[in-house]
């Protein structure tokens, strides 16, 4: 039915005595059904691509897992391109984690204090530019912060480990002497401040939504600003807290660009964090992917794998999470 | 206050100290917001000219001081408007089915997968489209050869793009109040029109909103061009047809170049990204001030 057909009808409907026809009958092929069978279509396109990801990386990555000549989980080397190709995704996979583990450790903290700071202790009228000026934080590209990362942040990077070096040198963890330049830390610093703004604007959205009741009761018992945020504000927003963090870390475990810019593309697994080394499955994607063969192409493909289901599985537990927590706050409501 | 015993002191004291750390938290930020922001206008304005915005890297070798972004450029642009323009339909489209239609266990699956959709890696969505597009259907139609353009980057782009758009139209189809639609079915007028003609234009600024920030998103993603546009020193201005560079991969070509002018065009060219990727998004958010929903 168009507009001009529904303007039409009343002049119809007055040379009929009496006045209303029937209803028109809906029609097998109307426009409701073809738009509504459009949306459908277009919302099932989400399922589809992510089946197909999984599909398609799955079949491009067999030819080169026939082929390894090594165990693809425990092998540390990368000679995908080699005849014949043996590579492994053990030292990826740790680098990985420890990249991301360090980089959430760093962020975490600080992320939190700065949602508090906008949603409890900056001037009303100043939290929202504040919180803008973080959210550009979030808007700049990280090939960006992995060029700023790589030209400018090492200076300070390797003159904190040099120091971190002298003093607690004993460590396996700064144990290198040198020379500093793309390292773990470095790489770790770099993803910290990428991280920063996402889990920054999550945790800050639930601290707002602390009920003031809570709130206000604990001040009527005496407690301090920051009692009162460790009693009213952190326990409600836990589960809150720990989706932004998940979040956080799935961003991390696929960032690309910047650590392929700051970390020193090695193939080892080590605790060292300051001398060159580190290496992602990510960051060894973009870095091999220029002089990689048809098998390398397959292996990287294979690597990517792993970090697709790696990913899904963060970001699905961190949904999980999230989605509870809005049944049951909307029940409460 | 002379009454006060240790133990209040003390809780005093914890207050004190945590206000103090929670300020230094928001100034650590500060610190490299500002660093990245110096280093990129400083470093960036030595080579930002004319000659960079309107030459590209053809014929530059790595003794040339010259050369410039244009190439680069013109593959952003078509990379990002290709992806707008099929990200758009489909997004929006299924954002209306998850709000006006979609009920049920199918319609809670698309919207949780819609959500996990969105921390998919940008190199996974690269090597996705690389698996599919450029290995297995261009081959087809090419001989055999794998066929890199700006075409695949921009369809890669459209994995990335395709879930915040949907998220963020959703958000704003919710904030419609009720009393539009009944009034529009009150005077007889089908849904599909409904939607179409009051609640979509109600939305309108929220949805444009959410699309011009996924594109600036997705204008700065370099990891999918990477895989499957092949970069291209030359201008080619069709998206369709031959490898294309755009400004996020040629920042990241420029610093892995050995040659002392490199650094500069690298600079350059962030600089340039950046302002577009800043314009756009802060275009975005002065938008979402204005849109009447959204308070």
């Amino acid at each position: 039915m168009t507009t001009s057909s529904m303007i039409a009808s009343p002049a119809q409907g007055s040379s009929a005595p009496g006045g209303g026809g029937p209803l028109p009958r809906r029609r097998a092929l109307g426009a409701e059904t073809v738009f509504r069978g459009t949306t459908t279509v277009a919302g099932a396109m989400v399922l589809v691509i992510i089946v197909a990801i999984a599909t398609f990386l799955v079949i491009r990555a067999l030819p080169s897992l026939g082929a390894n000549q090594e165990s693809f989980w425990t092998y540390e080397g990368w000679f995908a391109d080699s005849d014949p190709p043996q590579f492994g995704i053990a030292a990826l996979a740790f680098g990985t984690v420890l990249t991301s583990t360090l980089a959430l450790m760093l962020a975490v903290p600080v992320a939190l204090g700065i949602a508090l700071f906008l949603s409890h202790y900056a001037p009303r009228r100043m939290a929202a530019p504040l919180g803008f000026a973080v959210d550009l934080l979030a808007a700049v590209p990280s090939v960006v912060f992995g060029l700023w990362g790589r030209d400018w942040f090492y200076e300070p990077v390797s003159s904190l480990s040099s120091w971190l070096h002298s003093v607690a040198g004993w460590l396996p963890l700064f144990g290198s002497d040198g020379p500093y330049g793309k390292s773990v830390l470095l790489g770790s610093t770099v993803l910290a401040i990428m991280i920063l703004p996402i889990i920054t604007s999550l945790s800050r959205e639930v601290f707002v939504k602390t009920p003031t009741a809570n709130e206000e009761a604990a001040l009527a018992l005496g407690a301090t600003r920051w009692e009162m945020i460790r009693t009213a504000v952190l326990p409600y927003g836990r589960p809150g807290i720990i989706a932004a963090v998940m979040l956080g870390l799935g961003r991390a475990l696929g960032e690309t660009i910047a650590l392929a810019l700051t970390l020193g593309s090695t193939y080892a697994i080590g605790l060292d964090l300051l001398g060159p080394g580190g290496n992602t499955i990510a960051a060894n994607i973009a870095n091999r992917f220029g002089e990689a063969n048809a098998t390398g192409r397959s292996a990287l493909i294979a690597s990517g794998l792993v970090l697709f289901a790696i990913t899904l599985v963060v970001n699905v537990t961190a949904r999980a999470i999230i989605y509870r927590r809005r049944e049951f706050t909307e029940s409460a409501a | 206050m002379s009454l006060q015993t240790p133990l209040q002191s003390r809780r005093v004291i914890a207050d004190r100290m945590a206000t103090v750390l929670i300020y230094a938290a928001f100034l650590l930020a500060l610190i490299p917001l500002v660093s990245v922001a110096w280093t990129l206008v400083s470093k960036g304005l030595q080579r930002l000219d004319g000659t960079f915005l309107f030459t590209s890297m053809n014929n530059i070798g790595a003794f040339d001081d010259r050369g410039g972004a244009y190439h680069a450029i013109v593959g952003t642009l078509q990379q990002a408007g290709l992806a707008t323009l099929i990200t758009v339909p489909l997004g929006v489209l299924g954002a209306i089915y998850i709000v006006e239609y979609g009920s049920g266990w199918f319609a809670q699956a698309i919207r949780f997968f819609v959500d996990v959709m969105t921390g998919i890696p940008s190199i996974v969505a690269g090597l996705f489209v690389l698996a599919f597009w450029v290995l297995v259907v261009t081959p087809v139609f090419n001989d055999g050869r794998p066929g890199f353009s700006g075409f695949a980057a921009a369809l890669a782009l459209s994995v990335l793009m395709l879930p915040t758009i949907v998220r963020s139209t959703e958000e704003m189809l919710r904030l419609v109040p009720a009393a539009l639609r009944e009034g529009a079915y009150a005077l007889g007028i089908p849904k599909w029109l409904t939607i179409v003609r009051v609640v979509i234009p109600t939305a309108l600024p929220g949805i444009v909103t959410g699309i011009m920030l996924a594109v600036a998103r997705a204008c700065g993603e370099t990891a999918p061009v990477l895989l499957v546009a092949g970069g291209n020193p030359a201008i080619n201005f069709n998206a369709f047809e031959g490898n294309q560079s755009s400004l996020s991969l040629f920042v990241f070509e420029q610093a892995g170049v050995a040659s002392q002018y490199a650094p500069a065009r690298a600079w350059a060219a962030a600089l340039t990204l950046v302002v577009l990727v800043l314009a756009l998004t802060i275009a975005a958010k002065l938008l979402a001030r204005r849109n009447p929903l959204a308070r």
